[in-house]
């Protein structure tokens, strides 16, 4: 009963680790964002499901061959994370960084300007208001 | 029950994965997004395999997992270099 409750807990985890994951690489703005949420929860997501499979799974050749398919998961999913940030960096790829110019931020920023224009009309009418007044 | 669970929320995370492959503005984006279908394919099998009651089908999750690091590092040499057959950049 322990080991079923605690396969079950390590499955659960796992498969919201995923989502995360999911979430991560379907909302973050940038390749290497991206690249971030996919590679480091992909290989924790892996292990806890297959932990929780083989727990489930008691000792058996099963069990044999999810440890099989972890192992190569675990060296293959950095790997593969590498190279891909190595190709998008020899590709001419540049991470987003923090600035006003770089793509992505410019319709916040212009948003933010055009409050602070707002915000100064408004000042400049009150002025007004109160100089009549 | 909880197989089930699992296998929903692989499910859900593939969908998010295929509609990044879908969007993806460039062509690392979509090989990012594949890679991560892939290994959810596997892990999907492998619950599968339990969720059936047929643990002979892992040896098929284990041929997606090979099938899946040779295709995306095949993938990403061919958009790098246009071609398959020259040697790496360092070996020339």
């Amino acid at each position: 009963m322990v080991i079923d409750s605690l396969s079950y807990v390590f499955l659960v985890a796992g498969g919201l680790l995923g989502v995360i994951g999911g979430i991560g690489i379907h909302r973050f703005p940038d390749f290497f964002t991206r690249l971030h949420a996919a590679g480091i929860t992909d290989t924790l997501c892996a292990a806890l499901i297959l932990l929780g499979l083989g727990l489930q799974a008691g000792l058996e050749l099963a069990s044999f061959k999810l440890l099989m398919i972890f192992a190569f998961l675990f060296f293959t999913s950095p790997t593969a994370s590498h190279a891909l940030a190595n190709a998008a960096i020899h590709g001419g790829l540049k991470p987003l960084l923090d600035t006003p110019t770089a793509p992505g931020r410019k319709k916040k920023a212009v948003k933010k300007k055009k409050a602070v224009k707002k915000k100064k009309t408004v000042k400049k009418k009150r002025a007004k208001k109160k100089a009549r007044a | 029950m909880m197989f089930a669970v699992t296998a929903l929320a692989i499910l859900v995370t593939m969908g998010l994965a295929i509609a990044r492959a879908l969007l993806g503005p460039s062509v690392y984006d979509r090989i990012l997004a594949v890679n991560m279908f892939g290994t959810k394919t596997v892990l999907l099998i492998a619950v599968f395999a339990f969720l059936s009651g047929r643990t002979d089908i892992l040896d098929i999750a284990l041929l997606y997992a090979l099938l899946n690091f040779v295709g995306v590092v095949a993938v990403l040499k061919l958009v790098e270099q246009g071609n398959l057959h020259s040697p790496g950049i360092e070996d020339e």
